[in-house]
């Protein structure tokens, strides 16, 4: 068996002709054989989502795709845009026909508005071998937090992009109220393949509880930066000979909500649902780079795009910001107040409303946790 | 700039719901660089709903503009991998070439200089956008070019 990847060709149309022909159950059954996880960084089972979608009640259903990559570090699905479009769109038919919905809508990114004109070709290339689905294209307005599958429904609703309360969640009710299907540029492109080629070639890599090949997006301190694929479950110790990465200090895996992986520690672990993030985001950071600064870059990505809807996010990444400025300006601080802000961040991750907030101290915590004693003089 | 659409104009091709909003904003946005307050009035009248509704999202946006910029809005990416790609240098010949500072509009009317969050070319930094057009693995040289060629 050939390794699997989403990046070989396909013919267009096929794997929704395969789809109908199959029917909407034998397709979810397919993609739960298949173990795929959403590819957006928070892994839910495609094919259980698809499920309950589909069971929802209701007359009218969507599907959505995100495509507002925002995430630190993250440019795999520019690619896929660019080069595999007519894949996405495939698996948004795909999923239209699983629930009997009549309309996908994409969310691209502000930032992507000069892919326009090749998305808007792709798109109705897709509607005519899927004449039964009306594709939308919505733009974002250059806020990070729309990346949140419930703020981004709101986008579309014309409204500010804040998250919404969950429960209930898009399953049940997205996008106007109806049950929705939303998923990230990658998992729809991987829908035709797994139809196509097999469940049992796509998990035939990856890790007891990741499954298939995924993209990541390498950055930073390599000399071969650019989008790869590798199985789920590479090491990345793996990862960064393949990019070439040269005198690692640390990786930040994941982006700004991600964690940071230190080059000592850490090289035999493997990115997966199961251990460090597989978001895709890959940033390396060199030995020469000051750790304050890259922490400083990062929580002030967090001040400018929390949504400011929740007081743990908005104030905690604020305050949060204030203290590493503080840092960086080399001041003593207490073993107390050090304490305080590592309790602020556990606070924030478990009170925050939605995952811009949760995972906003992430990386506050995690370089603490490596390099306390390089980066705060602790005064007793 | 009298040749652009009237709100009239504009309005009348879009539906009066509200998830039509965007889409207004966006159109009103791109042909006209930005969303004044007489627009989003009437806006809101066109989708029966309240003026400071409108200017809430419209506000909520970063790249879409309630104030008048200037002809090109040059946007420097500053997250990390264009930091370490050395996005200090870019800006500061930005600054040199546009003749205003970041967060500014040139005399001129003619550049705006501001910073943005990641934009997905972290592999091709430092990178920028000028209006939607991208700007890659830029130099201070190449980015004065840049600016040299927008008349």
């Amino acid at each position: 068996m050939s390794t699997p990847s989403i990046l070989t060709n396909l013919t267009k149309g096929e794997a929704y002709k395969k789809a109908m022909a199959m029917g909407a159950d034998a397709v979810i059954k397919e993609l739960q054989a298949s173990e795929l996880r959403g590819r957006g960084g928070a892994g839910f089972p495609t094919g259980l989502k698809w499920k309950f979608t589909r069971e929802a009640a209701g007359d009218k259903k969507f599907v959505v795709c995100n495509a507002d990559e925002g995430e630190l570090g993250t440019f795999k699905d520019r690619k896929l845009l660019l080069e595999h479009a007519h894949k996405m769109f495939e698996g948004m038919a795909i999923a239209a026909y699983v629930l009997g919905a009549k309309d996908a809508y994409l969310y691209l990114r502000w930032e992507y508005h000069f892919m326009k004109a090749d998305i808007e070709k792709a798109m109705a290339e897709m509607h005519a071998l899927c004449p039964e689905v009306h594709f939308h294209l919505n733009f974002g307005g250059g806020a990070y937090v729309c990346g949140e599958e419930s703020a981004l429904i709101e986008s579309i609703e014309g409204k500010r992009g804040e998250p919404r309360n969950k429960p209930p969640y898009p399953v049940t009710s997205g996008l106007f109220e109806c049950p929705t299907i939303i998923n990230n540029v990658e998992t729809f492109c991987c829908i035709p393949h797994i139809l196509l080629e097999g469940a049992a070639g796509f998990a035939s890599v990856g890790t007891p509880k990741s499954k298939g090949p995924k993209l990541f997006s390498i950055s930073g301190d390599v000399k071969k930066p650019g989008v790869y694929e590798f199985p789920m479950g590479i090491s990345l110790r793996r990862v960064l000979a393949a990019v070439e990465a040269e005198d690692t200090q640390f990786v930040l895996v994941g982006g700004s909500g991600g964690r940071i992986a230190c080059a000592e520690k850490c090289l035999d672990r493997n990115l997966s649902f199961e251990d460090l993030p597989p978001g895709g985001s890959i940033i390396v950071l060199g030995k020469k780079r000051n750790l304050i600064s890259a922490l400083r870059s990062v929580m002030d990505f967090f001040v400018e795009e929390s949504c400011g809807q929740c007081v743990p996010c908005r104030e905690g990444c604020y305050r949060m910001l204030h203290f590493v400025e503080k840092m960086e300006k080399g001041e003593k601080v207490s073993r107390k107040e050090l304490d305080r802000f590592l309790e602020l961040g556990t606070t924030m991750q478990t009170s925050s409303k939605c995952g811009l907030g949760q995972s906003a101290s992430n990386v506050f915590v995690s370089m603490l946790d490596y390099f306390e004693k390089e980066m705060v003089k602790i005064q007793n | 700039m009298s040749e652009t659409p009237k709100n009239a104009e504009i309005l009348s091709r879009y539906g009066q719901d509200r998830d039509n909003l965007m889409p207004i904003l966006h159109e009103i946005n791109n042909t006209r660089g930005y969303i004044s307050e007489q627009d989003m009035q009437e806006i809101a009248c066109h989708l029966n709903i309240s003026a400071t509704d409108v200017y809430g999202t419209a506000t909520f946006y970063s790249y879409l503009n309630t104030e008048p910029k200037g002809k090109y809005v040059i946007r420097l990416c500053k997250s990390l991998s264009c930091d370490m790609a050395g996005k200090e240098k870019i800006a500061a010949a930005l600054e040199a070439a546009a003749g205003c500072a970041f967060g500014k509009t040139s005399a001129d009317n003619r550049f705006t200089l501001e910073y943005g969050n990641c934009m997905g070319w972290c592999d091709l930094g430092p990178a920028m956008l000028v209006n939607h057009d991208v700007h890659t693995q830029l130099t201070p040289d190449k980015a004065k070019e840049i600016l040299s060629q927008l008349k």
